[in-house]
């Protein structure tokens, strides 16, 4: 039953990956992603970490992608050019993605964690479970927990100062975008 | 299921979201495989932290989550901007801080 859960999930989520990486339009990447998410969320599942899955579910599958859908809807989809800036790039990525599988796998395998080849230790009823996450973040990592905190706060000041709507006459003259424009970049689309 | 078959998908998903990286050319979608990459290092975290037995390596994977979403309201904001002063979204167009 486990292996089946396991396989399952694990081909959601390669399935979500690569749908991320394969669609045209933003939009459905966004959704091959949440697709992704919540296959993870159930192999955290399988892995005994109930408050993980959950807050992957609540807070990336929930609000992140909808702070993602948001944006895409505002800018708009638009296809990409196919220029590339390195000849046969499209074709040499693939390839480098597979060494780089092969190179984590060989590092991870060929390492003497001897325990990597079993199901782990049997842990005890409670665990990670929100009450023992909590006791963790708020004796053991409070700090991390802290500073977390205020990396959060920054984030959002930033992102206000970086989005938000410049006054007029400030900066976002015209005259500045024809001087960019004028430099061979390609139009919007 | 034994902690090398997670630890082989989080590879996998890790190297799937490199790719993308390397083949997309739109800020947003990049920023999408970047979510693959982290939550590919949260696999591989919370299968450690079964492998030991211990909660640890779970508090790791909530504060990578809390990175991962600033990184993406940092991220969005920039695109957000970007799509204002009416630029492409395209990052090899996108080269100005280059040199």
């Amino acid at each position: 039953m486990e292996e089946v859960l396991f396989f399952l999930a694990a081909l959601g989520a390669l399935g979500g990956a690569v749908g991320v990486i394969a669609m045209r339009n933003p939009f459905y990447s966004v959704l091959a992603l949440i697709v992704h998410l919540f296959s993870l969320a159930a192999l955290f599942l399988l892995l005994t970490s109930a408050f993980v899955a959950a807050a992957q579910v609540v807070v990336y599958a929930g609000a992140v992608m909808v702070l993602y859908v948001f944006v895409v809807a505002y800018v708009g989809g638009g296809g990409e050019s196919a220029w590339e800036p390195i000849p046969g790039q499209r074709l040499l990525a693939p390839l480098l993605g597979i060494a780089l599988f092969v190179e984590l796998s060989i590092a991870v395998l060929s390492s003497s964690l001897l325990a990597l080849g079993t199901e782990g230790p049997d842990v005890k009823a409670g665990f990670g479970d929100p009450a023992a996450i909590g006791r963790l973040l708020l004796e053991k990592f409070l700090l991390p927990f802290e500073a977390s905190s205020i990396l959060l706060l920054l984030a959002a000041v930033g992102a206000i100062v970086l989005a938000a709507r410049r006054r007029e006459g400030e900066g976002d003259t015209p005259s500045e975008h024809s001087t960019i424009r004028s430099e061979g970049v390609s139009p919007s689309p | 299921m034994t902690i090398e078959w997670y630890i082989v998908l989080s590879a996998l998903l890790f190297s799937t979201g490199a790719i993308g990286i390397l083949i997309r050319r739109s800020p947003m979608v990049i920023l999408l495989c970047l979510e693959l990459m982290l939550n590919a290092g949260n696999l591989a975290l919370v299968a450690f932290s079964r492998m030991v037995g211990n909660g640890e390596g779970q508090v790791f994977a909530v504060i990578v989550m809390v990175v991962a979403a600033c990184e993406v309201v940092v991220g969005l904001g920039l695109i957000v901007a970007i799509f204002r002063r009416r630029l492409p979204l395209n990052v090899d167009d996108l080269r100005e801080l280059r040199g």
